[in-house]
């Protein structure tokens, strides 16, 4: 066997730190369909995973991948599929059972531009609020936004170790750009990479329940062929994992699936500033995005305007104290992402009418030049 | 003579504080699922290393009753799970108990590929031609002219041949039986349990809640009509199968061939080091 | 009552015939009537009484013709009804 851990120095694309980033993270199981740009991740998983006795499998569909990873995750092994925009609508059915189900795997988007077919090879953030609420019900979820292919490396080592701490399908909403970018990657000795282990079932088997939470955090999770005849159900169901097909337990389902992300969210909310200190105008902006509102913030301030930035390194939950706050303190608040206004919506809730929100974005299919931004700040600095 | 105080003898395979089941009077799924129990429990199998996944619909509720690990996943996604989690833990025995709505329509694709990939399932499929969970709408193996409350005026379509299905998708097992033929059935079972690769039993079941109340068949007719128009061949064809209640209905173990499974190739191909 | 045969089979006279007892487990029973129906020694027949569930579940009117084949157990749908050796 190899070693899982690719220690060293790289270059190489958002997709392969991906697939490394996940087999570092202790992904022995990936379940995926090929689709542009996402599908170097698959090829990639494809010639590693055996290398480090872990299973590849290419399924019929993004619905059979996602349903693959849910199996293969209940039978105690780290999973992962990776998609893009057409793929991810598919699995949007299977991420509602493992979010039901309390199950731990990772799913990467590498967005491209959509609706439909869209533009396949090229990129676009506009998967954001399908990420939020794609599949039906209400729930809660954790979606992560890299900005490099580094980024995407511990990143993806990030999501497992939040699905594995929250019990949940935890989202990479990485993009084209990303995902098909060069760059340095420094893979850390597998000594120094933190990885999260799920914490098994233990004690006596017939009073083991496998939704019964504890007061630290979710039910140790027991896997299959563990000897605990668990239940395991996509319908409403109490502890036991046995159906509860009332109100009350719908209720009672629901409070912690919400509950177990909302009391979390500092401890799972990551973001970056950068020279928001003594901002006037604060860019919030995320993944691919970010680095041209990052050159953006220099230009500007080069140019006499004072802005700085606000980098969603988590998306979801979203971090609305922070964004509320920063309302309350800068003049305006400007959003920059690949879509029509998403991010940029969420911005404008949380600001309250402190600061006017302002969106800077187009409909995908190219990065957004920070010239681009820098005029929209000029333009917002003057009045 | 003195009745001894006795247990049922499957109850230490129920979840028996969710018994009764929610199935209907006259419903062939409970022994459908009463004879693959007693498959499991005659297979020698280490059960604690065996899990049951099922989809969703009545069938899919069995998932709920068994006192294995279970698994009532969503439509149609059962094999997909479950080849997961073979393939993921390949010493766990993978039963998938569902529905044949649930399997060959939403679950059409899932089947054919797991098939092909001869992924060492076993897959229990009762078919009672209809969806019987949302109230007895057509499935894909509805009888032409069948009533059902979306074929008010008889089922235009033609409903699939199960076994050719399975057997052309490359299924390694593929056996029908009713619930009727029940020890012919449990003996098949067992022998699906113990077939390395993808084997397919259809069990036929009434439907007397959907399909039956509106094709004047009583949960009795129907087990009178397996009764009279069965006909026993064993290596039978696929493609000779019949499934015609009211003429013929060709039962037995059609196929029953080896072949590499899923994960024996994976071996071999793509980790033959790991193999070794 | 002595099944009725076409012929006296040769070693009629060493065969053993099992005997049997059948348990009714009430509360699970959904009356469909199967064990009644295919019951090959005509054991069975529906009770008069209703279960907790409103059916009426079966009665044995004639135990000491069951010779335990477990018929009724495998054909009933509900886990409600199986047989034992009877202890002679």
């Amino acid at each position: 066997m190899k070693p899982a851990v690719w220690t060293g120095d790289h270059f190489f694309t958002g997709d392969i730190a991906c697939a490394e980033g996940a087999l570092a993270a202790g992904c022995r199981f990936f379940a995926g369909y090929p689709i542009t740009p996402a599908t170097e991740i698959a090829e990639h998983m494809a010639t590693r995973l055996p290398e480090v006795g872990g299973t590849y499998i290419q399924m019929e569909d993004e619905i059979a991948s996602m349903a693959a990873i849910l199996g293969a995750s209940c039978a105690g092994v780290k999973s992962m599929t990776a998609t893009s925009g057409p793929g991810f609508s598919l699995m949007m059915e299977n991420l509602g059972l493992g979010i039901c189900t309390e199950t731990p795997c990772v799913v990467v988007n590498v967005q491209r531009a959509g609706p439909s077919t869209g533009l396949p090879t090229l990129g676009a953030q506009a998967d954001m609020m399908q990420a939020r609420w794609g599949s039906h019900g209400h729930y809660e979820i954790i979606a992560l936004a890299p900005a490099s292919p580094q980024e995407l490396f511990h990143l993806t080592i990030t999501a497992f170790n939040l699905s594995e701490t929250y019990r949940l399908p935890v989202l990479v909403m990485a993009d084209e750009v990303v995902g098909h970018l060069s760059e340095r990657v420094v893979i850390p000795p597998a000594a120094a990479v933190k990885t999260r282990e799920r914490v098994p079932a233990s004690g006596r088997r017939d009073r083991y329940k496998p939704f019964q939470r504890g007061a630290c955090g979710v039910a140790p999770m027991a896997a299959a062929g563990a000897g605990y005849a668990v239940h395991v159900s996509g319908l409403t169901h109490d502890e036991r994992g046995y159906p509860d097909m009332s109100a009350a337990g719908q209720e009672k389902m629901m409070t912690w699936l919400t509950e177990k992300i909302r009391a979390n969210r500092d401890k799972i909310i990551q973001t970056e500033s950068y020279r928001l200190d003594d901002a006037e105008i604060a860019i919030v902006s995320y993944g691919i995005s970010a680095r041209s509102s990052l050159a953006a913030v220099d230009e500007a301030r080069a140019a006499g305007i004072r802005a700085g930035l606000l980098r969603l390194v988590t998306v979801w939950p979203f971090p609305e104290e922070l964004i509320r706050d920063l309302a309350g303190r800068v003049r305006a608040l400007v959003t920059v992402e690949l879509n029509l206004g998403q991010i940029h919506l969420e911005v404008e809730r949380c600001a309250r009418g402190q600061a006017p929100a302002i969106l800077v974005g187009h409909a995908g299919g190219a990065v957004i030049p920070p010239e681009e931004i820098v005029a929209r700040l000029s333009a917002v600095s003057r009045t | 003579m003195k009745a001894q105080p006795a247990d049922h003898p499957l109850n230490g395979l129920l979840r028996t504080e969710r018994i009764p089941h929610i199935w209907c009077p006259g419903c062939g799924i409970g022994t459908a699922f009463s004879a693959c129990l007693t498959a499991l429990l005659n297979s020698g199998m280490d059960l604690t290393k065996t899990a049951m996944v099922s989809g969703i619909g009545c069938s899919g509720r069995a998932a709920g009753y068994v006192k294995l690990d279970s698994y009532h996943t969503t439509h149609g996604r059962a094999i997909p799970f479950a080849t997961g989690m073979k393939l993921a833990k390949p010493e766990l025995n993978l039963v998938v108990f569902s529905g044949d709505g649930d399997l060959f329509a939403i679950g059409g694709n899932h089947f054919i590929h797991g098939a092909r990939r001869n992924v060492d399932l076993t897959v229990v499929c009762v078919n009672n031609f209809n969806y019987g969970m949302t109230g007895g709408q057509a499935a894909a193996t509805t009888p032409t002219y069948a009533k059902t409350t979306t074929t008010p005026l008889g089922n235009p379509d033609t409903p699939f041949n199960l076994p050719l299905l399975a057997y052309a998708a490359g299924a390694t097992f593929v056996a029908r039986w009713t619930i009727l033929h029940n020890r012919d059935l449990t003996r098949c079972l067992e022998e699906a349990l113990a077939h390395r690769g993808f084997s397919f039993v259809e069990v036929l079941a009434p439907c007397p809640t959907g399909y039956g109340r509106r094709n004047r068949e009583k949960p009795l007719d129907a087990l009178h009509l397996y009764q009279e128009h069965a006909v026993i061949r064993n290596g039978a064809s696929p493609i000779e199968v019949e499934l015609d209640p009211k003429r013929a209905i060709t039962l037995g173990t059609f196929v029953q061939i080896q072949r590499a499974t899923c994960i024996d190739m994976y071996d071999k191909v793509c980790r033959p080091a790991v193999a070794l | 009552m002595t099944a009725k045969l076409w012929r006296t089979p040769l070693d009629a006279a060493d065969i053993e015939v099992t005997r049997g007892v059948v348990h009714i487990v009430e509360e699970r029973c959904k009356g469909c009537g199967y064990c009644i129906a295919f019951c090959p020694r005509e054991v069975l027949e529906l009770g008069a009484h209703y279960n907790a569930k409103g059916y009426h579940p079966p009665i044995a009117k004639r135990m000491e013709a069951c010779v335990n084949c477990h018929y009724c157990e495998i054909i009933c749908p509900d886990f409600a009804i199986f047989s034992v050796a009877a202890q002679s």
